[in-house]
C-alpha cells in the first residue's frame, strides 16, 4: 500500500476498534475521553511518521500509543481512574493497573457491546445510523452529512444529541445477554439495513462515499455473523441480501454517477464473487423456524442476480414479495410486487391492482403506471408519466421519466 | 377506517365436488395473489393465521365430535382480518376470493368499536 493511503486507512480500519475497546472500557459517561484519546493517537501518527517514516508494525504502533495515552490521561485524572477502577472490578482485582486489552477478542466483544449500544431504541433510527457511522465506522462529521445530504451542523447536533440520550438512559456498554439479543436485534438489523440502504439508494452523486457506507453495513453485519451469540438466520439473510445488492453496485451507476436501471444494466459488470457469497450466506440463512422479511427480500435479490426473464423467475419474485407484504407492508414493495404481477399475470391485470394502491404522493406510483399503460394505452401513459415528474424530485429519475416519454412519443 | 372479518367456507365432504390436486395446487397461486394484492394495498389487519383443519366441536349436549362438520357439510376453510371503509369495499375485496371458484362462500362481519 501506498505511503500516503496507509494513514487514512489505517483510520477506517483501527479508528473503530480502539474507539470501541475505550469506550467498552470507560462506559457510557466518557465516550468523548474514549474519542479524544483515540484522535490523539492518530494526531500523533499523522505527525511522527511524516518525519521519522512509518513504522514497521503500523498497527501495533498506534495500540501502543492508544495504551500509552489511555495510562497517561488516567494518572493525570486520577479521580477518573478511582472511579473506573470501582466500576471496573474484574480488570481492577486482578492488577493495581487498569489493563487497555486491544486483543482480537476484547476487540470483537467491545465492537458487539457497541453495536448494541449504538442501535439502542432511546434513539431514534436516523439518530441511530448517524452515531453507527461515526463511532463504530470512522466516519467524519462531513462525510457523515455528505451521505444525508444535509449539512455538518445538523449532523453534529444529531450525533451528540444521541450520545446525551443513551447517557441520560444510563445504557451500560456491555456484552448482550441471550435474552437482549432476542429482544434487540431486530433494532440492530433494521438500522444496519437503514445504513445499507442509505449507501445503496441515496441520491448523493458521490458513488465512492456511498460503497464505504455499504461496505461498513456489511462489515458490521459480518461481525454479528462472527459473533456465535449473534450468527442467526436472520443476520445471514440480511447479509445475503446484501452481497446481492451490492454485486450490481459497478452496473448501476455510470460514470456520471447516474442511475442505469435493472433492464439496462451490462451483467458482465455484476460481482460473481460477491453473488456467491450472496448465495452461500442464504444457504447459512435456511434453518431455524423464522421467516425473516431479510429472508424474503434475500430470496427476491437472489432472482434479481438472474437476468434472464423466465416466467419462473417472475412467478418466485411475485409469490415472494405477496409473502413480504403480508409480513410487512412498504410501499415500495406493493409497487415492486405490482410490476412483478405485470411479468406473470399481463399488464391488464397488473393496472387494476396497481390503481388500487392509490400512493398518489408517490412518484414511483405514477411511473409505474405510466409503464404498465405503455403499449396499452399510451395517452395514459403519457399523463401517468407526467405526473411522476411533477412530484419527484430526484434528476436521476427525472431524467428516467423523460427517457420513457420520449420512447413513447417516438414509436 | 373500520375492521371486517372475512371467513371462507366451502363443503369439505362431497366427494364429487372436491378439486383435484392439480386443481388445488392451481389455487394456490390465486389464493397467494389475493391475499398479496390485499397486503399491497395495506388492508390486512390483523397477521394472517393458519388454521388446523380438523378442529372439534362441541354439541349441545357438550359431547365432543371430532371434525369440524356438524349437520352442515359446509366448514370453515379460513379467516383473515382486513380493513375496509365500509361494507362496500369489503365485499369488492371478498369478490376476488378463490373460494368463489370453489363452490364455496365468503362471510363478511364488521367489528363493532366501542364500549360495552
Amino acid at each position: 500500500m501506498e505511503e500516503s493511503q496507509l494513514l487514512p486507512h489505517l483510520f477506517r480500519t483501527e479508528y473503530r476498534k480502539i474507539v470501541s475497546v475505550l469506550c467498552y472500557l470507560f462506559g457510557i459517561d466518557n465516550i468523548e475521553i474514549a474519542e479524544d484519546i483515540t484522535n490523539d493517537t492518530f494526531l500523533a501518527a499523522t505527525e511522527l511518521w511524516s518525519v521519522k517514516g512509518i513504522p514497521e508494525n503500523p498497527t501495533a504502533w498506534l495500540y501502543t500509543v492508544a495504551k500509552n495515552k489511555t495510562k497517561n490521561y488516567l494518572k493525570r485524572n486520577s479521580v477518573f481512574e478511582q472511579k473506573l477502577s470501582v466500576e471496573i472490578k474484574h480488570t481492577a482485582n486482578k492488577s493495581e493497573e487498569i489493563e487497555i486489552d486491544l486483543s482480537v477478542k476484547n476487540i470483537n466483544d467491545s465492537q458487539l457491546a457497541m453495536i448494541f449500544t449504538v442501535c439502542n431504541p432511546a434513539n431514534s433510527t436516523e439518530a441511530q445510523i448517524a452515531l453507527a457511522l461515526n463511532l463504530l465506522c470512522g466516519f467524519g462529521i462531513q462525510e457523515i452529512a455528505d451521505g444525508f445530504l444535509t449539512n455538518k451542523e445538523v449532523i453534529y447536533k444529531r450525533i451528540n444529541r444521541a450520545k446525551e440520550k443513551l447517557k441520560e438512559a444510563n445504557i451500560k456498554i456491555e456484552q448482550p445477554t441471550i435474552s437482549e439479543i432476542n429482544n434487540r436485534l431486530e433494532t440492530v438489523l433494521t438500522t444496519l439495513y437503514l445504513l445499507f440502504s442509505e449507501g445503496y439508494y441515496s441520491t448523493s452523486q458521490n458513488t465512492i462515499l456511498r460503497k464505504d457506507l455499504c461496505a461498513e453495513a456489511m462489515r458490521l453485519t459480518f461481525l454479528l455473523i462472527e459473533n456465535p451469540t449473534t450468527n442467526l438466520p436472520a443476520v445471514n439473510a440480511l447479509l445475503s441480501l446484501m452481497c446481492f445488492h451490492s454485486s450490481r453496485f459497478d452496473a448501476r451507476i455510470n460514470e456520471n454517477g447516474e442511475t442505469i436501471l435493472y433492464q439496462d444494466q451490462d451483467e458482465t459488470l455484476w460481482n460473481q464473487e460477491l453473488i456467491e457469497k450472496g448465495q452461500l450466506y442464504l444457504v447459512k440463512a435456511s434453518t431455524g423456524n423464522n421467516l425473516s422479511k431479510y429472508h424474503l427480500e434475500a430470496g427476491i435479490a437472489y432472482w434479481h442476480t438472474q437476468k434472464e426473464d423466465t416466467p419462473e423467475k417472475w412467478q418466485n419474485i411475485l409469490q415472494l414479495y405477496n409473502r413480504l407484504l403480508i409480513l410487512e407492508y412498504s410501499p415500495i414493495a406493493a409497487l415492486n410486487r405490482t410490476f412483478a404481477l405485470a411479468k406473470t399475470n399481463g399488464k391488464k391485470e397488473a393496472i387494476i391492482e396497481a390503481e388500487k394502491l392509490n400512493l398518489t404522493n408517490n412518484p414511483f406510483y405514477y411511473s409505474l403506471l405510466g409503464n404498465l399503460y405503455t403499449d396499452i394505452d399510451n395517452k395514459k401513459a403519457i399523463e401517468n408519466f407526467e405526473k411522476a415528474l411533477q412530484i419527484t424530485n430526484s434528476p436521476a429519475d427525472k431524467a428516467t421519466i423523460i427517457k420513457n416519454i420520449n420512447l413513447i412519443i417516438r414509436k | 377506517m373500520n375492521e371486517f372479518v372475512l371467513i371462507f367456507r366451502r363443503d369439505y365432504i362431497t366427494k364429487e365436488t372436491q378439486p383435484s390436486p392439480q386443481e388445488l395446487q392451481d389455487s394456490l397461486k390465486l389464493w397467494q395473489d389475493w391475499l398479496g394484492g390485499i397486503a399491497a394495498q395495506d388492508k390486512l389487519a390483523k397477521p394472517l393465521q393458519r388454521w388446523d383443519g380438523e378442529g372439534k366441536i362441541v354439541t349441545t349436549n357438550k359431547s365432543v365430535i371430532n371434525g369440524p362438520y356438524a349437520e352442515i357439510k359446509e366448514a370453515i376453510g379460513g379467516l383473515i382480518m382486513i380493513k375496509a371503509t365500509d361494507y362496500d369495499e369489503a365485499v369488492a375485496i371478498a369478490n376476488g376470493c378463490p373460494i368463489l371458484d370453489q363452490g364455496g362462500n365468503v362471510e363478511i362481519r364488521m367489528a363493532v368499536t366501542g364500549t360495552y
